[in-house]
């Protein structure tokens, strides 16, 4: 087992590769009271088409089926997971992406209990025909839900908008007719697909002894047999640079308009450095000009275009990425003129030491306290690891940027085939 | 555990908490001022929040106050006012990074401390008013904010329950304020109540993190004064009323999902002795997935995505809220009324009753890590006018057995059933 103490933020983290592939990070965290523990798979509603394990031809499955198997792998053949954790003082939860799924828990007592309950359920998949059917009326009703909540199609209008070919285009949960096609061997041939250990890992992170709880997680797999993991093949269709839909026009019933403009990134796969450094830059450049004491917030709040409902976010991942910057707005074809401006303008842009000094600060500040969150420091460190980035160590990597770095990515931050604009609207 | 509880004093005029933690990055400051619930002032307590996050007399412009953020490690500055049972409650939070995780940095607390003064007592005033521009765009802000509702239907049902639910109660008023007060609202109007709210509100800070107290009461004493001298008098009274006939309001809008809300009367309050024993029968009934709640209305029937409920505890209230097919209505009901019933029969297991107390105590002491979570539940004693430490508060929901979870129930009393359905009736699909 490894371990590494990082001393100015005070962390110490342990870590190991186990035998059959499974990745583990362990964070005690004796001043908490609670433990949290995620188990998650790099496998997410993106990952359409692909060789199924121990087979040589690809396939297709049906949109929505990671989704689908995350619900079921909450019941067993005579039981119900959530049960079992209720059993032990947890609270049980999980999530699909575009790029992972992920089954969680948050507990204060029996922690090492139910981490082993967290890696069985997951491990122990049993699907019915019945049951399957059975789910069928209650994703409709999350599928539903999405439905009416504007700002989640205004999110995915606006994904839509962007991408032409790449399947995060693909509604995370599928569409009421897509999963009614889903049956249980589909879901077998993803699972056996996609949760192999080598593709998994387990963080938990809180108060508990790290060596016996590594020792446990150790005997448990060792337990468990799995079949040879060749390499994974994923197939993801060529995407353009360009947006797919300069804009994007939705009808649905709201009181106010909604619009958003997404800025698409290359689907260009990037060495660690490199991303690391487009993440960090990409989100604290629209956060310099966006947040509420940035220039172009400014300039859209004095011309009444935005109100607090106004946002913006960066998403970086290793085959696409995006940022969108949104609002409740009276006037969308305004406001997304005047986003588009402001946008292209920044080209000729240059960003003075003291500024960025500034930024520096802020993005530092947003760091530690967003590591007050043991699920913030679990999900995070486990998918930059994935990048081959530590999370602990990014402190001193913001520290030794330079003024140059980032004038020299907000010269190509923008141009304007990768800008589009998703509208919703009553009429 | 009871470290936690941190020391408590009153200081000019101002209820002072310290709680000292080594579990964050970063010390949280909050400001909690209340008010009883009135339908005069809820629009003026509604838009104070959005005109004091704009700036203050030493950073007027949004701009400049937000580079003053910026500079303090990207602190962050929320102000917003909700509703806890009759009373209206501002929240000013400033959260910032520990200086003792950045090298060469020692001013950060001190400087945070001033700014965190200067946006209560210090706002960005012209002669007998606020800026008048920023007045005028947050009004409209907040105009935007009333109207966005609509948009949130799960929000809007909730809305509209109690609405229909606590018609005539105070608890019925609109946390956001009303259109017809904003536009007859004018700045003038705004800056007496302010001057008026900022001397007479129930004032409670709270600082946590690790931090040096006696620096930090010098700063804060030094700096912040009022002079309450007429302290308001809370009706301390429950928040009551029977529920007598159950009325069902059915709604229609051009929605995919039906949202049916449920709204009873628990006739029990925070201060009470069964509140542990309601807060088990919420955690049976409908609080987790192990629920009741859960397992029948999704689990067994598959009619929804979420089905669950929860306590309003200064009120006296318990909501159920559940997305459904518009024609499962009835059926959907049906089977929260069963589950309902076989509560108040005690139809649970010693087991069931065991592992929800588990729950219950996991989720207190999960939210004690989390420094909002930890304020809040400080305060909620603070506002039920009881005080009580965690050990206590554990041993309470511990002691709670089956004939007082059975107790509880049997003054449970359904008050209003609303139903948000798609147009073209019931049985359209």
């Amino acid at each position: 087992m490894n371990k590494q103490t990082y001393k100015n933020i005070n962390e110490t983290i342990y870590s190991e590769k186990l035998a059959n592939g499974l990745t583990v990070f362990l964070l005690p965290k004796p001043e908490m009271a609670k433990a949290y523990g995620i188990f998650s798979t790099n496998y997410g509603s993106i990952d359409q088409t692909f060789v199924p394990i121990g087979e040589s031809e690809e396939i297709n499955v049906p949109e929505g089926v990671a989704h689908f198997l995350e619900h079921k792998l909450f019941e067993k053949k005579d039981r119900d997971v959530f049960a079992d954790f209720g059993k032990q003082g947890a609270s049980p939860n999980a999530y699909t992406s575009f790029t992972k799924t992920a089954y969680l828990f948050s507990a204060t007592t029996n922690i090492e209990q139910n981490v082993e309950t967290l890696i069985d359920f997951v491990q122990e998949p049993y699907f019915s025909e019945q049951s399957v059917e059975k789910e069928k009326g209650i994703i409709s009703q999350e599928i539903k839900m999405y439905d009416d909540q504007p700002d989640w199609q205004s999110f995915m209008g606006t994904i839509k908008s962007m991408f032409k070919n790449h399947p995060v285009k693909i509604d995370i949960a599928g569409t009421v007719e897509s999963i009614t096609s889903i049956t249980k061997d589909d879901l077998y041939t993803c699972y056996h697909t996609f949760y192999h250990p080598e593709n998994m890992s387990l963080f938990v992170a809180g108060n508990f002894d790290p060596e016996t709880m590594m020792d446990m997680i150790t005997s448990n797999q060792q337990k468990k047999s799995f079949k040879e993991m060749e390499e994974l093949k994923r197939n993801f269709p060529k995407e353009p640079e360009d947006v797919a839909m300069k804009e994007n026009k939705i009808t649905m019933p709201v009181s106010i308009p909604k619009c958003t403009i997404g800025i698409k990134e290359s689907s260009v796969e990037l060495s660690k450095e490199a991303f690391l450094r487009k993440d960090l830059l990409g989100s604290m450049v629209i956060s310099h000009f966006f947040s509420t004491g940035g220039e172009f917030y400014q300039e859209l709040y004095k011309s009444n275009l935005i109100d607090d409902s106004f946002y913006f976010e960066t998403n970086l991942e290793k085959n696409f990425g995006y940022s969108m910057i949104g609002s409740n707005t009276d006037n969308p074809d305004e406001f997304s003129k005047k986003v588009m401006e402001q946008l292209l303008s920044t080209n000729d842009i240059q960003l003075t030491e003291e500024v960025f000094s500034r930024m520096k600060k802020k993005k530092i500040g947003q760091l530690l306290r967003s590591m007050n969150s043991l699920e913030f420091i679990a999900n995070k460190y486990t998918s930059y690891h994935s990048m081959g980035i530590n999370l602990f160590e990014i402190i001193p990597e913001i520290q030794k940027l330079t003024v140059d770095d980032v004038n020299s990515f907000i010269k190509s931050w923008i141009s304007e085939n990768r800008l589009a604009v998703c509208t919703i609207s009553a009429q | 555990m009871d470290t936690i509880q941190g020391k408590q004093e009153n200081e000019n005029g101002l209820n002072l908490h310290f709680i000292q933690s080594k579990k964050y990055k970063t010390i949280n400051i909050v400001a909690k001022l209340r008010a009883p619930l009135e339908k005069d002032t809820i629009t003026k307590r509604a838009l104070l929040p959005y005109i004091l996050k704009q700036g203050t007399k030493n950073y007027p412009s949004r701009s400049e106050f937000q580079l003053k953020l910026d500079d303090l490690y990207g602190a962050v500055l929320s102000v917003d006012g909700g509703k806890k049972g009759e009373n209206h409650i501002i929240t000013v939070r400033l959260e910032f990074a520990n200086e003792k995780f950045i090298p060469q940095e020692s001013s950060i607390i001190d400087d945070a401390i001033s700014l965190f003064h200067e946006v209560l007592f210090q706002p960005n005033v012209k002669e007998n008013g606020f800026d008048e521009s920023i007045f005028k765009r947050e009004k409209d802000t907040l105009k935007q904010k009333i109207n966005a509702i609509q948009d949130d239907k799960m929000s809007y049902a909730n809305m509209r329950l109690i609405d229909e639910m606590c018609e005539n109660e105070p608890y019925q008023l609109h946390v956001h304020g009303y259109e017809e007060d904003l536009n007859k609202m004018t700045n003038e109007n705004l800056y007496d109540y302010y001057k008026n709210m900022i001397q007479q509100d129930d004032m409670d800070i709270y600082v946590l993190g690790d931090f040096d107290e006696k620096t930090i009461k010098e700063k804060i004493t030094s700096e912040m004064k009022r002079d309450q001298s007429n302290s308001i008098q809370y009706n301390a009274s429950k928040a009551k009323k029977s529920a007598g006939e159950s009325k069902e309001i059915i709604e229609k809008q051009n929605v995919q999902q039906a949202k049916l809300h449920i709204g009873y009367r628990t006739n029990i309050v925070f201060q009470d002795e069964d509140y542990f024993a309601l807060q088990v029968f919420n955690g049976l009934f409908g609080g987790f997935p192990s629920s009741k709640l859960f397992i029948n209305v999704r689990e067994k029937n598959s009619l929804a995505y979420y089905a669950s409920s929860r306590v309003e505890s200064h009120k006296g209230l318990l909501f159920v809220f559940s997305g459904i097919a518009p024609e499962d209505f009835e059926k959907a009901r049906d089977i929260i009324r069963v589950q309902v019933t076989a509560m108040k029969d005690g139809e649970f297991s010693e087991d069931e009753l065991t592992e929800t107390k588990d729950q219950i105590v996991n989720q207190f002491k999960e939210t004690m890590d989390h420094p909002q979570g930890l304020i809040e539940m400080m305060y909620q004693q603070v506002v039920g006018n009881k005080k009580l430490t965690p050990n206590q508060l554990v041993e309470g929901i511990r002691n709670v057995t089956k004939e007082d979870v059975i107790q509880a129930a049997s003054k449970i009393e359904e008050d209003t059933v609303y139903l948000l359905t798609s147009e073209g009736g019931s049985k359209d699909e």
